[in-house]
């Protein structure tokens, strides 16, 4: 099963590393990874998405809450959450094509960022779902370049993941 | 406030934190700290001979005291030399502390001469590092490293220190800290009451129960606690390998260690109890066997101060987090308590028929009481351990290499002392033996210590006979001598028709009573069994000198009971070369 793994760590050289490196360490699967400074400078925010059984996904946070660095861990996915991915795709837009990359972007309410006489550069922000749905939308159309941030998410109503 | 530099910080540091010796080797990138030690410094260097055994040596020291090692290298070889020490640490949750050099601040990341990203190499085999970036950092990180390394489930900790910050000029304030505050790091202080209760309910109610204890029962100070849970119930004990010593090895109520070579009513008994109480053990994979055939009808109680040990390959039914000492005092009273309730628990007449189904066992295939090993004309191994523990009235400190002889050692040498068993269990790392015999030795110059090791195993840190001469650490080495990779063949016996893949050193071995006569020690060679007793005693009769005890022994002897793998489980086990359960 699909889990977000959110934590909070020490702002220091080196704490992504022993993150990272435990996932590669004990064979775990990393699908997409998103770390950024918080409102707290000595805090950052590490949100990562994995695939695994129950008992798998309980190593995982048992594991990273061993990691000295490492302050605050939550399975985003335990409770109700907001996720959100957010892609930048460059896409060619010529002829007939420029049109209908125009109109699918409408209806998933991404926003055309950048034209060139030949392509469009799109951006598109929601779950990784809508994502993947947006580029196999897109599957008529060339597609040049893709780039996502990795999922960041938060816990609906009061619950916070803070000190 | 006092002025020092960093390199003094170090030396100072050291000292407030009551360190008795630190192991280790210099070079160019700790030569600031070399000269602060050589100027003034309290704490005794033990200069080795290759840093792999600077950190074994810390790490038997610290096995033996339960305070934690200090080893102090250079940058690049110094470090990844190291490494292999580290990582036997970190299997074992050894602490230990491991100040490395680092070449100068501003050559980091340019490939200056001697550098190597220590803290990249070390980090999957630490509990935590620290990268030094100035010197007044120091007093603070040396203070939260040995902090670290010594709480919770302990490790090694590395401190990585680049040679600029260690500079004798650039003196600045000193202030060792009382304490250590961090909010990311704060181990279990003490289990949760309402799972101690169930875990005694279900213990009470057990009608096979057995005890399965591994090497957190020693490191977390509980052998006793444990021991008097075990008398007071009248429940039968098996050790993990690194367990040994936490419940006296010579009691009637120990069953022996379990596992791959363990005692066969140790196995069996696991694997047909109905509750077990796992204290500090990880249920790894030299014990459990096929994981889905653990133990079919059994409860699980686990005590671990580490959660991530529970429930990792093998689910608890009552996981209880936090230090043995605590957990074991509450369960204690909770278990008086119950009893009070209800004086009938456990059943009496259920425990009787299991004692008498694990004497069964023991009588029929005990390797201390039924089965004896086969005999030939030659020594056979086994007999050098029984004669060693004749020779030290079983209270010596015993380390050890990897293969053969350590499980003889294991199985015939029972410990009924904590922290007297001495080997690397989990990385099982050849050459461990000498220089951490070197370790406790310094520690205890008074007892008896023995390295029990092959002559694959020792030469993998013979070098460090070198070492002993200088400090004259007179240990007595037990070289069980078959001319052949002992363990390797075992396995090339029993699962490669006898193809010696590379495992023999045909004629090419050195003649050893030479060898370490030429470290100005003493040598003795045995061939014949009548010579075997005299030269043990004569070995240790000498005791201020290091003796190597060279035995021939039967190169054909495999160590039984052997678990059955793939796909065995706890009681699937061979009991010699043509006889199986």
């Amino acid at each position: 099963m699909r889990r977000i793994i959110s934590l909070l760590m020490e702002n220091e050289a080196g704490a992504l590393s022993r993150v990272v490196g435990l996932f590669s360490q004990r064979g775990y699967n990393i699908e997409t990874l998103n770390v950024a400074p918080t409102d707290d400078p000595t805090l950052s925010r590490l949100t990562l998405t994995t695939i695994g059984d129950d008992l798998r996904i309980e190593q995982i946070t048992k594991q990273l809450n061993k990691l000295v660095d490492v302050v605050k861990v939550v399975d985003l996915t335990e409770g109700a959450h907001i996720e959100r991915d957010m892609m930048l795709i460059k896409v060619r837009a010529t002829g007939a094509a420029r049109d209908e990359v125009k109109r699918t972007t409408d209806i998933f309410r991404g926003q055309i960022v950048d034209v060139g006489p030949s392509v469009y550069t799109i951006q598109l922000t929601g779950t990784s779902d809508k994502l993947d749905s947006f580029v196999a939308a897109m599957s008529d159309a060339d597609v040049l370049e893709v780039v996502r941030s990795g999922v960041a998410g938060i816990a609906r109503g009061e619950k916070v993941l803070s000190l | 406030m006092e002025l020092l530099s960093g390199g003094e910080m170090v030396a100072r540091a050291l000292e407030d934190e009551g360190v008795e010796y630190i192991f280790g080797y210099p070079g160019g990138a700790v030569l600031h700290i070399y000269d602060a030690l050589f100027k003034d410094c309290k704490v005794p260097h033990i200069l080795v001979r290759h840093e792999q055994a600077a950190t074994h040596a810390a790490d038997g020291y610290a096995r033996a005291t339960g305070k934690p090692g200090v080893v102090l290298v250079t940058s690049g070889p110094g470090a990844t030399n190291a490494i292999t020490g580290i990582a036997t640490a970190y299997m074992d949750s050894i602490p230990m502390v491991v100040l490395s050099g680092q070449v100068q601040s501003h050559l980091i990341g340019e490939d200056a001469f001697q550098e190597t990203d220590m803290i990249g190499i070390s980090r999957p085999i630490v509990k935590h590092s620290f990268m030094a970036r100035r010197t007044e950092e120091l007093p603070g990180m040396i203070k939260k490293a040995f902090h670290i390394a010594s709480s919770g489930r302990p490790g090694p900790v590395v401190i990585d220190i680049p040679k600029d910050i260690t500079r004798p000029d650039a003196k600045v304030e000193y202030e060792y800290p009382k304490d250590v505050k961090m909010r990311s790091y704060s181990p279990a202080q003490r289990g949760h009451t309402g799972q101690v209760k169930k875990a005694a309910r279900l213990l009470l109610a057990a009608k096979r129960p057995i005890i399965y204890s591994g090497g957190g029962v020693i490191l977390g100070e509980g052998s006793e606690l444990l021991t008097r849970l075990a008398r007071e119930l009248n429940y039968p004990v098996t050790n993990t390998l690194m367990g040994l010593g936490a419940y006296p090895g010579t009691d009637r109520q120990f069953l022996g260690m379990l596992g791959m070579h363990g005692f066969y009513e140790a196995n069996m008994a696991m694997h047909h109890s109905d509750c077990i109480l796992a204290v500090g053990a990880r249920f790894d994979d030299r014990v459990t066997n096929t994981v889905a055939k653990f133990c079919p009808s059994a409860k699980i109680i686990h005590i671990d101060v580490d959660p991530a040990s529970i429930s990792k390959t093998v689910m608890a039914d009552v996981p209880i987090v936090g230090p043995v000492q605590s957990v074991l005092t509450e369960m204690l009273t909770q278990v008086a308590a119950l009893r009070e309730k209800e004086p009938n628990l456990p059943d009496q007449g259920a425990l009787a028929r299991w004692w008498e189904q694990i004497e069964e066992w023991r009588a029929d295939h005990g390797l201390l009481t039924g089965r004896r090993y086969a005999q030939s004309d030659q020594i056979m191994p086994q007999q050098v351990i029984q004669s060693l523990y004749r020779a030290t009235k079983g209270d010596a400190y015993v380390t050890s290499d990897v293969g053969q002889h350590q499980m003889f050692a294991a199985q015939y040498y029972p410990f009924d002392k904590p922290r007297r068993w001495i080997n690397s269990g989990g990385l099982g790392t050849m050459g461990f033996g000498l220089p951490a015999a070197m370790g406790v030795k310094l520690a205890f110059p008074d007892m008896e210590v023995a390295c029990v090791t092959g002559e694959g195993s020792i030469q993998m840190n013979i070098q460090e006979l070198s070492t002993c001469n200088q400090y004259n650490t007179a240990v007595k080495i037990i070289n069980l001598r078959n001319n052949y990779l002992g363990m390797v063949k075992q396995w090339q016996d029993m699962q490669y028709e006898s193809r010696y893949a590379m495992s023999t050193y045909e004629d090419s071995l050195p003649d050893f009573v030479k060898l370490t006569e030429s470290f100005g020690h003493v040598g003795i060679q045995v061939k014949k069994l009548e010579d075997l007793d005299d030269a043990m005693d004569e070995a240790f009769s000498l005791k201020d000198r290091l003796v190597f005890l060279d035995v021939f022994v039967d190169p054909m002897e495999h160590v039984y009971p052997m678990h059955i793998a793939p796909n065995g489980s706890m009681k699937d086990m061979w009991l010699s070369k043509n006889e199986r359960t």
